[in-house]
């Protein structure tokens, strides 16, 4: 076991965990922070994706020990005191979802993509989204969503 | 006064009321669930396509840490029963026994032979690898038609046929005489490759047993709650009054949830042996083995026509792939599709048989579109090759032999009555939006110009059978249950509205859709609005989610729940204004006197007077609550044209996509943004099957394209813009004029894009390429071509 110290979605958390322990496994079965899923077993698909020390991450592919005192940001940290972050109310008035289970991690790889580029293009959307997959939505409104969204706000 | 029209929910772009809880991760996916004393399943599956188990022991996997109890198929064997078929489709149908966990024999790769219960995942894991299995290999069955060989091995030794049962349809002329007569026939064959579904969420169950009264809820991501809850009953024998299932949150199905499950069974039959709650969460690439697959056959077909391009008659012959068991749907997923081979076309015979043959592979069933997309595919790429045969633009060989718009309604050759559609329409608005003809110049000069990136244009029709369906209609198809489906309305005493609905959503949207349909009828805000669903507890009526049918049938019976509601509401309220019913009106959810607009009460009034039963008409019953069901009278046909441009580039066999526009008619719309979203998703899922996706096996039968690294599912920069547009022909079946959108897109556009594809190749010598039409499939074929 081994001991470590995470801040996730503003809060600390401290605590003995294996060395093989994901970091997916432990912010949904440690934390009960469960609004991150997991929907494949080999990086594929990013809905797993978090925000690991201001860069995504596919918390399927990083340690709970790699995380030792780093801060991580999950789709649940995304609105303050009950605001949505713009990329959410845009996720939402584009109909940017169906299912709603690769939602979490796609609004995190977009979170990131609009840092790096405030103001991207279609086409840059969806290269930059490239590991998240969707199943319901054929990306077209995620596409919209994020456009939007870069549209409203430098940095989301 | 506003104008009433832009008042009205049903018509309106809502955004949805399930977002926001998806959107800030307060989800309740099954994988979420946890309560307290929870074990975790994992369960070992055959590592081959086909053996002889002659030993499991399990012992050794008791002795890891944290496994609380392991057990192998033996083991479970008492008190477990088959899992269900529900659709024998012939009388002398082949059906194999198919235990949720193998006993003595395995027949798919992912099979399973044993499981084990542990405090952690990671426990339950790790101990499957303590499990001792030996196994004697017996032979692979793969090909469909060396399968039916009389020296076949068997996947199913007792039976002694690989063949499950044979299907056929016979209607018009024979065909024959109309082969004698015709001035052309082609042949073709096609081949449908396999698809896994993935849906986003994984599968998923979990069971809580409460000992003391015998009682157990089943949570499980599932399309079909409802069904599941009589089949467990039925597998497991547990009565049916004490088994609850609950499909809390679920993240897509397409199909692959549209059954009832193994590890349904198996997680309800450990928690009443361990008297523990279980969780079970198949891992993406266990998903690939264990989930259904989609398509999977080989299709012949014969076209006759003559030569002014008048269709006289199709003859088709099926071999569909049922896998090594039969599930829930597996016979009647083709079946489904027999009826829609002759498309929107008029013509004197069809000739239709479907064999279908087992194999050592995973099992089959319903994916997006369940036998349909294969009949508009096999329909749609044959009559472009006619029209190549006969020198006719594709769009008019298809416009001299669909049904006019004036000749609704009108029953197909196959026998089903299409009760309205609109094909020109449709058409020529897909036509202009697409700039046809300014394509074809490009093209033909491209052709001229012998450009090594060649210009295709494909072009697809459909129509599909929505809305399942008649009960009667399924009971000549042999399938075991009906096909109605309920809702009812509670009237809560503060005004607000329950709307409780038997379908089960899992992204399409019935939470806001249902409120709009009912909020509009009740004339109550939008937001006054709650649905219940998927929990056989809070909503014990219900045929759930599957085949385009939710609106259609489910969004309908909450109509008509709702206007009863206003019929009793009516009666209150003309007892508490003191005037007869016929003097009332009921408009914007309040009724008012006739030529006295101040003596009003609204229907929210209304039911809290209703609560308080204080001055309710004499004899009446207090509540204007209200319950529907309905079984539909006939199906609906959707319908629509699609257009896709192609550039394919000669010496890489890369394809793009250049445009894709589509127009496709589902009736009326109740919220037109949640219609695109399900057509972009169809299209997303057909294109991918053009292009990209395939379960492949080796000869050994393993699945070699086991994990989501080796399986395609295209991503946002693998699909382009889609040009979605819609013409609205109502469907007479039902009152709210409704037909489905949840498959169209995906049996239209697989035709649409490897039409072009070909079209695009055809001036170099390419008749036809197998899909995914990968680069390497279709350099090869370049290659062959010119060779």
């Amino acid at each position: 076991m081994t001991r470590i110290s995470v801040k996730v979605d503003g809060t600390t958390y401290q605590d003995e965990v294996e060395p093989r322990l994901l970091l997916i496994h432990y912010l949904r079965d440690r934390l009960g922070l469960t609004g991150t899923p997991i929907g494949c077993d080999t990086s594929n698909c990013g809905a797993c994706t978090v925000e690991l020390d201001g860069v995504s991450v596919k918390s399927c592919s990083v340690l709970a020990v790699q995380a030792d005192g780093g801060e991580v940001t999950t789709v649940e940290g995304l609105a303050r005191d009950g605001e949505l972050s713009g990329l959410q109310r845009a996720f939402h008035e584009k109909h940017a979802l169906q299912c709603g289970y690769c939602t979490p991690g796609m609004l995190m790889a977009a979170r990131d993509l609009l840092r790096e580029h405030p103001h991207p293009t279609a086409d840059e959307i969806r290269h930059a989204l490239e590991g998240n997959l969707c199943r319901c939505t054929g990306y077209q409104n995620i596409v919209q969503a994020v456009q939007a969204a870069s549209e409203q706000e430098v940095s989301a | 006064m506003t104008d009433q029209a832009t008042e009205r929910e049903v018509g309106r772009a809502r955004p949805r009321k399930e977002d926001a809880r998806l959107i800030t991760g307060q989800t309740n996916w099954t994988d979420n669930i946890s309560v307290n004393g929870l074990l975790h399943m994992a369960i070992l599956r055959s590592p081959m396509a086909h053996a002889r188990i002659t030993r499991v022991d399990v012992s050794p996997a008791l002795e890891r840490p944290g496994v609380i109890a392991a057990f192998s198929g033996a083991d479970l064997a008492e008190g477990l029963g088959s899992l269900p078929c529900a659709w024998p489709v012939t009388e002398d149908i082949v059906l194999p026994d198919h235990p949720p966990i193998a006993v003595d024999e395995v027949r798919h790769a992912g099979d399973p032979v044993a499981l084990v219960v542990a405090r952690d995942r990671y426990a339950a894991a790790d101990a499957l690898e303590a499990i001792e299995v030996d196994y004697e290999p017996l032979p692979p069955v793969l090909d469909l038609e060396a399968a039916l060989a009389q020296d076949s091995p068997l996947v199913h030794s007792d039976k002694g046929t690989n063949s499950c049962y044979v299907w056929p349809l016979k209607t018009g002329e024979a065909f024959d005489s109309v082969r004698e007569r015709a001035e052309v026939t082609l042949t073709r064959r096609y081949h449908h490759q396999r698809l896994i579904p993935n849906a986003m969420e994984p599968r998923a169950v979990v069971v809580t047993p409460l000992a003391a009264s015998g009682e157990y809820t089943l949570y499980s991501s599932t399309q079909v709650p409802h069904i599941v809850r009589v089949m467990m009953a039925v597998v497991t024998g547990i009565p049916e009054h004490k088994i609850r299932v609950v499909a809390p949150d679920v993240g897509g199905g397409f199909g692959s949830k549209l059954q009832v499950y193994g590890e349904e069974a198996l997680a309800l039959a450990v928690a009443r042996r361990i008297g523990r709650p279980v969780k079970w969460t198949e891992s993406r690439s266990e998903g690939y083995l264990a989930t259904h697959h989609g398509r999977g056959m080989i299709q012949d077909i014969e076209i006759a026509a003559n030569r002014d391009g008048k269709l006289l008659g199709l003859k088709v012959d099926l071999l569909v792939d049922m896998g090594a068991y039969l599930m829930l749907v597996t016979p009647g997923i083709p079946i489904l599709g027999a009826f829609m081979y002759p498309a929107i076309y008029k013509m004197d015979s069809y000739d239709f048989t479907c064999t279908g043959v087992f194999t050592t592979r995973t099992p089959t069933d319903a994916y997006r579109g369940a036998g349909r997309p294969e009949a508009t595919y096999a329909i749609e790429r044959i009559m472009d090759d006619l029209a190549v045969e006969l020198g006719l633009d594709p769009v008019e060989l298809r416009r001299r032999n669909w049904i006019g718009h004036e000749e609704f309604p009108y029953t197909s050759i196959a026998g089903l009555t299409y009760d309205s559609g609109n094909y020109e329409a449709a058409t020529d608005k897909a036509l202009s939006l697409f700039d046809y003809d300014k394509l074809r110049a490009e093209q033909a000069d491209r052709n001229r110009r012998g450009d090594s990136v060649r210009l295709g244009i494909g072009v697809s029709t459909y129509t599909e059978m929505c809305g399942l369906a008649p009960s009667r209609v399924l009971r000549d198809l042999r399938y075991a249950a009906g096909g109605w489906e309920a809702a009812s309305i509670r009237m809560l005493p503060t005004g607000k509205v329950e709307v409780v609905t038997g379908t089960s959503p899992h992204g399409q949207g019935h939470v806001t859709c249902w409120s709009q349909i009912a909020a509009d009828v009740l004339g109550v805000p939008f937001e006054d609005v709650e649905v219940v669903h998927g929990d056989t507890k809070a909503s014990p009526q219900g045929m759930d989610t599957y085949g385009s049918r939710s609106l259609v049938v489910g969004g309908t019976a909450v109509h008509s729940a709702a206007e009863k509601v206003v019929a009793k509401a009516r009666k209150v309220a003309a007892h508490l204004l003191e005037a007869s019913e016929q003097d009332l009106d009921f408009s914007d959810g309040v009724f008012s006197v006739k030529g006295s607009p101040d003596a009003r009460k609204t229907i929210q009034e209304v039911a809290f007077e209703t609560f308080t039963s204080h001055d309710l008409p004499d004899g009446f019953e207090p509540t204007i609550n209200a319950e529907h069901l309905i079984d539909p009278d006939n199906f609906s046909y959707p319908h629509g044209t699609h257009l896709c441009a192609v550039e394919v580039d000669t010496e890489t066999g890369q394809t793009h996509i250049r445009s894709y526009v589509c127009v496709d008619d589902v009736g009326k719309v109740i919220n037109p943004m949640i219609v695109e979203g399900q057509v972009h998703g169809g299209l997303a899922q057909g294109i991918a099957q053009a292009l990209y996706e395939e379960a492949v096996y080796d000869d050994e039968g393993n699945l070699v394209s086991g994990t989501m690294t080796d399986y395609f599912v295209p991503s946002a920069a693998d699909l382009p813009e889609f040009t979605t547009e819609r013409t609205e022909t109502p469907a007479t079946s039902n009152p709210l004029g409704v037909k489905g959108v949840g498959e169209a897109g995906t049996i239209a556009s697989t035709p649409a894009v490897v039409n072009a594809i070909v079209d695009a190749l055809r001036p170099l010598g390419v008749q036809d390429i197998r899909m995914p039409c990968t680069p390497e499939r279709v350099w090869r074929a370049v290659r062959e071509a010119q060779a």
